[in-house]
């Protein structure tokens, strides 16, 4: 039998909240972290969007000046949320050569890539710095996670756009099934506010163009959602064998059951309209961890308040869960939080777990008029889920037609 | 055209900001390497932004001739002159 993991600790940096607690506690009153972008560059560039969901402890307020300096925004925002995963676990000895890490990106170095660029064509190549490299490689997080913890297992990076830190965790439980490791930090990590991310997203119309009131932008499931809204951050977990985290008198917050990765293979951008991948998905995460539709209370969904994305989630989920989807809470996080791209599968997995430890599901804000073409129960105040034994499910599906789910199971 | 002192004070500014070092930590005979744990990529980043303060160039070639604190020191004074 494969051997079972657990998660052990938690850690965020989000629009929301700084750390976990702050987080949850938001997460479960419904509050917006979007707002009016003050930066010169947003007239500069008179860009279409002028808002966006920025974390709301700045990465300078936490990390010292000097180690600041030589990470990506992405990689600051990484580092902070694994330190504060890694202190909750209370790992205090560990075997280095069996500890992984498994922490990813949607983009990678976006700021240090276009800031270098930015230097060359002003200064010229002798004013480009020599950490320029190091600091824009999509795998930069995952190394530095390494580097801080002393993680000598391999440090892996999953590169799949939206769906990537969910994927981290889908690598976690791999690599912890298979004997290669004993603990992972799995994460997301992604800072991509910059005004280039902001008017390519924006041209391919993914944004939401409420520059009006932003706190109102991200809407899932609302009739009038019209885009995403660009959020940052990073989320991290610490997945465990569960006889090792047993025999160091761990406290668990939850098994992670079992995970699924796909691929629609039917267009670049656009989601399969019968939501087919995602429905694979879904039952393919469930069965890699034994469960039943009837098991699944909760579902983190992916809804990024894009108007084509919603509904086939929905689909999925239909198809998934049968008629049992009626009786599922369903909360859309990034009416938040925005979406944090490649980290929002890692903060959003540390939702789920929390939901499943606490037993409660995270409100979904700005549902006014839910579209009748997406009948699901929407959570919009803070939900207690049923004693007993619980699953609840976290989808994430990414550009390139990723599909990730992990299945979260109370012990 | 500044004095050894300056060149000193203006260089411990550039070392302290890359790498945190205290500025009074950074004296003549400090070797970047042994004394002050600069390594390649720091040390590359500090030769830069010297010739920007200073006015100067230094020749990526000549960097492994600057051991310690006083030879970056002469080695800008004399480039100024």
């Amino acid at each position: 039998m494969a051997r079972k993991v657990v998660i052990t600790g938690l850690g965020a940096t989000t629009p929301i909240g700084g750390d976990v607690p702050t987080m949850w506690k938001n997460a479960l009153t419904g509050v917006s972290g979007a707002h009016t972008l003050e930066d010169e560059w947003v007239a500069r560039y008179d860009l279409p969007v002028t808002f966006a969901a920025r974390c709301s402890t700045p990465a300078l307020d936490v990390l010292g000046r000097v180690e600041a300096k030589r990470m990506d925004p992405s990689t600051q925002f990484g580092v902070i949320a694994a330190r504060e995963a890694w202190a909750d676990s209370g790992i205090t000895e560990i075997d280095h050569d069996r500890l992984a890490v498994a922490f990813a990106t949607g983009i990678g170095g976006v700021w240090t890539l276009l800031d270098a660029w930015d230097t060359l064509k002003e200064k010229g190549p002798r004013r480009v710095l020599p950490m320029t490299v190091p600091m824009l490689m999509p795998n930069g997080v995952a190394a530095a996670v390494s580097l801080d913890l002393g993680a000598r297992a391999g440090a892996h990076t999953p590169v799949s756009a939206c769906a990537s830190g969910t994927e981290a965790l889908h690598q976690g439980l791999e690599l912890i099934r298979s004997g290669k490791a004993d603990v992972v930090m799995c994460g997301g990590a992604e800072a991509a506010i910059h005004p280039m991310p902001l008017a390519a997203f924006s041209s391919m119309q993914a944004l939401s163009r409420r520059n009006d009131d932003p706190e109102h932008a991200s809407r899932p499931y609302d009739i009038d959602r019209d885009g995403f809204v660009m959020g940052e951050g990073a989320g991290a977990l610490v997945l465990e064998a569960e006889e090792h985290a047993l025999a160091r008198g761990a406290r668990i917050y939850a098994e992670l059951a079992g995970t699924s990765v796909t691929a629609d293979a039917y267009h670049i951008t656009a989601p399969d309209p019968e939501g087919l991948g995602a429905t694979r998905a879904l039952k393919a995460a469930m069965f890699d961890g034994r469960i039943q539709a009837e098991d699944v209370v909760h579902v983190n969904a992916h809804a990024t308040s894009t108007p084509v994305g919603d509904k086939p989630e929905y689909t999925a989920l239909r198809a998934a869960l049968g008629k049992h989807v009626d009786n599922v809470a369903v909360s859309a996080t990034k009416s938040q939080m925005g979406h944090l791209l490649g980290a929002s599968g890692a903060v959003e997995a540390v939702l789920t777990v929390l939901a499943v430890y606490e037993r409660q599901a995270p409100v979904t804000i700005n549902l006014e008029n839910q579209d009748p073409e997406i009948p699901l129960d929407v959570v919009t105040s803070a939900r207690e889920l049923p004693a007993g034994d619980i699953v609840a499910l976290s989808n994430s599906f990414g550009f390139g037609g990723h599909n990730a789910v992990i299945a979260v199971r109370s012990l | 055209m500044a004095s050894n002192e300056e060149i000193l004070a203006g260089l411990a500014e550039i070392v302290n900001e890359e790498t945190g070092l205290a500025p009074e930590a950074v004296e003549l005979d400090k070797s970047f390497t042994e004394d002050l744990d600069i390594d390649s990529i720091s040390m590359m980043t500090i030769v830069v932004n010297a010739e920007e303060k200073f006015g100067v160039r230094i020749p990526d070639e000549e960097v492994k001739n600057l051991k310690t604190v006083g030879d970056a020191v002469s080695y800008i004074a004399n480039a100024q002159s």
